[in-house]
């Protein structure tokens, strides 16, 4: 004997402690299952793209710094990388290595907030302690670089604002030390605890041929067993030089795909991400950093679309020149728009208290998706 | 005359006026509201974590606007956003405190000349007691901000009140 | 893997006068033009042929090409009549590793280009952004509505160059 049941639109944010952000979701319920899941975005459309066809090409990279604000390096990173193959500018090594160094660090601070609200949306309030405590590290060796902790304008077209600090590649070893057993620490507390995979495993299964047809990209895109990484398959800096292995999903602990394989993901490109730093520290030249900045940065008509790998997944930048000092159009590729479209897909048939899983899992920050 | 609870003598007792007693009961334990919009709220998480931290100020994040008595806005506001804003804000029950942080809230940002959808500072929709400066302000910053509404709050006085 | 030359003699075999042209000649990336309203049975013989397996879509742009004539409109501001808008597609395959870009040009007054969010579901998003911020319509889009400015927005669409900034939305000041 069944009971007569009835739909409820629920709604969720834009204010709520744990939707990353300003996202507001709109949840079609029957009782505690979810029938269907609508966001809604915008509230933090920043006006990005119009600002880059006013300002000139160097201006415009302090505004890709806050689109995404929790791996701001790499946003940069990926602008200079477009302009440069637009330029056609070669760069002296050291540039590259410490490029590398940079967007690995940077890598490492972003995962960390990522894990430490995932714990804290889940319920477990110490890991983001601990993943706060290490960040701040990471944050010390930018402010001793170029001065910001979270906001760098430090990727210049054509090399970097500052030279390494002497101090710097000390300060790095000695970071690097400090954080493995750490990094111990943060999987045997929340990592396999049995509490946490209770509630992620099995929980958002993402199969691969849906997340390839709905351009996921990044970790997302590994939890699910597809191999695919910008740094090998499509390399751009000096990636290719360097000794280090893609994870990639093999659903441990539940399914392929699960929200416990995206997290687990992150943990595993951690390590990876401090075995590159060891290298590029062993083998970085010494050179002038700013040698191949040119002076006034006009490049050729035409156009080009360049992309890194984002802690989040695949940050492309589209620029159509047309010859003159400010650009014609500037389109970001952000990863998290593209990866939150799959959202209502993973939420059907899941309970309310699944969601907030399944959005953590996803990662996303919002600067980046509204732009 | 400096914080009430360095004027006990020996005798635990003190005379004061109720005005000083209560501006410093709400002073010491201003419960946020955790607003983060955009870049500044990671400065804001980082202020409440280990190393900068908020909770011996009394300050605790809550997530309702119905239980809290400060609402940090941090980040940039756009217009879709504005509306929601000033119904939080409305919700907040009396007396509420609104630090703005960041140059955004303050006054648009960089934003300020060609963003189409940006509300050139939150004090066009509410209020503002302290306006903290920076891209993004420092957590040193921050507390400097609250330091600040702390010393508004301790000159408040229970005849003039201000108006909401 | 296959270069733009080749893709584009195996289009042109098939689809004829629906491929316009190859543009190579420009830095630092070349592109193929297709006719607006059949990008999406070009799309899906892309996606599905075996040899060419572009079962992803990386970035759907549109473009002002800002090509029109500039005249004033009655309150004496410039606007642009005439000319196209374009839209950028960018696909990638991760079996064949090799990339393709393709252009549709259409009219700035009445822009329409079909939709290609059945071939791949990545486009359905990236296409209320082109819509939202340019105007273009995408047919048979099941739900082509606003997506990042609100929904009852009155003043345009903010990425076209003649974009006038209306003075007031819902009593806050819009200019600084």
């Amino acid at each position: 004997m069944a009971l007569k049941t009835e739909e409820m639109v629920l709604n969720m944010g834009p204010q709520h402690p744990s939707t990353h952000g300003v996202l507001r979701l709109e949840l079609v319920i029957e009782g505690e299952l979810i029938k269907d899941v609508i966001p809604h975005i915008g509230y933090l459309h920043r006006c990005f793209e119009k600002h880059c066809e006013v300002m000139t090409y160097p201006q415009i990279i302090p505004y890709t710094d806050r689109m995404d604000y929790l791996a701001s390096m790499s946003n940069e990173f990926g602008y200079v990388v477009a302009m440069e193959r637009l330029m056609g500018i070669e760069l002296p090594e050291r540039v590259e290595y410490i490029r590398v160094i940079m967007a690995e660090l940077q890598r490492i601070a972003s995962h960390l907030v990522a894990l430490g609200t995932y714990g804290a949306d889940i319920g477990a309030f110490t890991p983001f302690l601990f993943c706060f405590r290490d960040r701040e590290k990471i944050l010390n060796l930018f402010e001793i670089t170029c001065g910001a902790r979270l906001l760098y304008n430090y990727m210049w077209i054509g090399g970097v604002s500052h030279d390494l600090h002497p101090d710097f590649i000390r300060l790095t070893k000695a970071f690097i030390k400090e954080f493995r057993p750490n990094l111990k620490e943060l999987n045997d507390l929340l990592t396999f605890n049995q509490i946490f995979i209770d509630r992620t495993a099995n929980v958002g299964i993402l199969p691969a041929e849906t997340a390839i047809n709905y351009g996921i990209t990044g970790p997302n895109l590994r939890a699910s067993g597809v191999n695919w990484d910008l740094r090998i398959n499509d390399p751009y800096s000096v990636y290719d030089r360097f000794d280090f292995t893609i994870p990639v999903g093999n659903g441990e602990k539940g399914t392929v795909g699960d929200c416990w394989d995206r997290y687990y993901m992150r943990i595993l490109e951690m390590e990876e991400s401090l075995k590159i730093i060891e290298q590029a520290i062993d083998q970085i030249p010494d050179g002038d950093v700013s040698s191949a900045i040119p002076k006034r940065v006009k490049p050729p008509e035409g156009q080009i679309y360049a992309r890194v790998e984002n802690p989040r997944g695949e940050l492309g930048y589209f620029i159509v020149s047309n010859g003159s000092l400010n650009p014609a159009r500037v389109k970001v590729r952000a990863p998290s728009f593209v990866n939150m479209e799959v959202f209502g897909e993973l939420c059907k048939g899941h309970l309310v208290a699944d969601v907030v899983a399944i959005l953590g899992s996803i990662d996303i920050v919002l600067g980046e998706i509204d732009r | 005359m400096g914080l009430l609870d360095q004027q006990f003598t020996d005798d635990n007792i003190i005379i004061t006026k109720v005005e000083d007693l209560l501006n410093w009961a709400r002073l010491s334990s201003l419960w946020q509201m955790g607003f983060g919009l955009a870049c500044c709220a990671i400065e804001m998480m980082a202020t409440s974590a280990s190393h900068y931290d908020f909770d011996r100020f009394g300050v605790i994040p809550r997530p309702s606007p119905r239980q809290s008595d400060v609402i940090i806005i941090s980040g940039t506001v756009t217009f879709k956003m504005a509306i929601r804003i000033k119904r939080l804000y409305e919700q907040m029950p009396d007396p509420k405190y609104v630090i703005s942080m960041g140059s955004c809230s303050n006054c648009g940002g960089p934003y300020w000349e060609h963003g189409y959808h940006v509300l050139k500072g939150v004090d066009r929709v509410i209020p503002v007691d302290v306006y903290v400066p920076g891209c993004p302000p420092r957590p040193e910053a921050l507390l400097e901000g609250l330091l600040k509404l702390q010393e508004k709050i301790r000159n408040e006085s229970l005849v003039n009140q201000k108006s909401a | 893997m296959k270069n733009a030359e080749e893709i584009f003699e195996i289009l042109k075999a098939k689809f004829g006068e629906v491929i316009i042209e190859l543009i190579s000649d420009k830095p630092a990336e070349s592109y193929i033009t297709v006719a607006p309203l059949e990008i999406d049975k070009v799309c899906l013989f892309l996606r599905d042929e075996d040899e060419l397996d572009f079962k992803s879509l990386m970035n759907l742009s549109g473009v002002d090409d800002a090509n029109g004539e500039k005249v004033k409109d009655e309150n004496d501001n410039e606007i642009i009549q005439g000319g196209t808008l374009s839209v950028f597609y960018h696909l990638e395959s991760i079996n064949q590793k090799h990339k393709i870009t393709l252009k549709v040009s259409t009219d700035r007054d009445n822009p329409e280009v079909a939709s290609v969010e059945e071939v791949w579901r990545a486009a359905d998003w990236h296409e209320r952004e082109a819509y939202d911020m340019f105007g273009i319509k995408f047919l048979n889009h099941h739900n082509l509505i606003r997506i990042l400015m609100p929904y009852d927005w009155e003043g345009g669409y903010p990425l076209r160059k003649d974009y006038q900034n209306p003075e007031f939305y819902k009593g806050m000041k819009v200019p600084y």
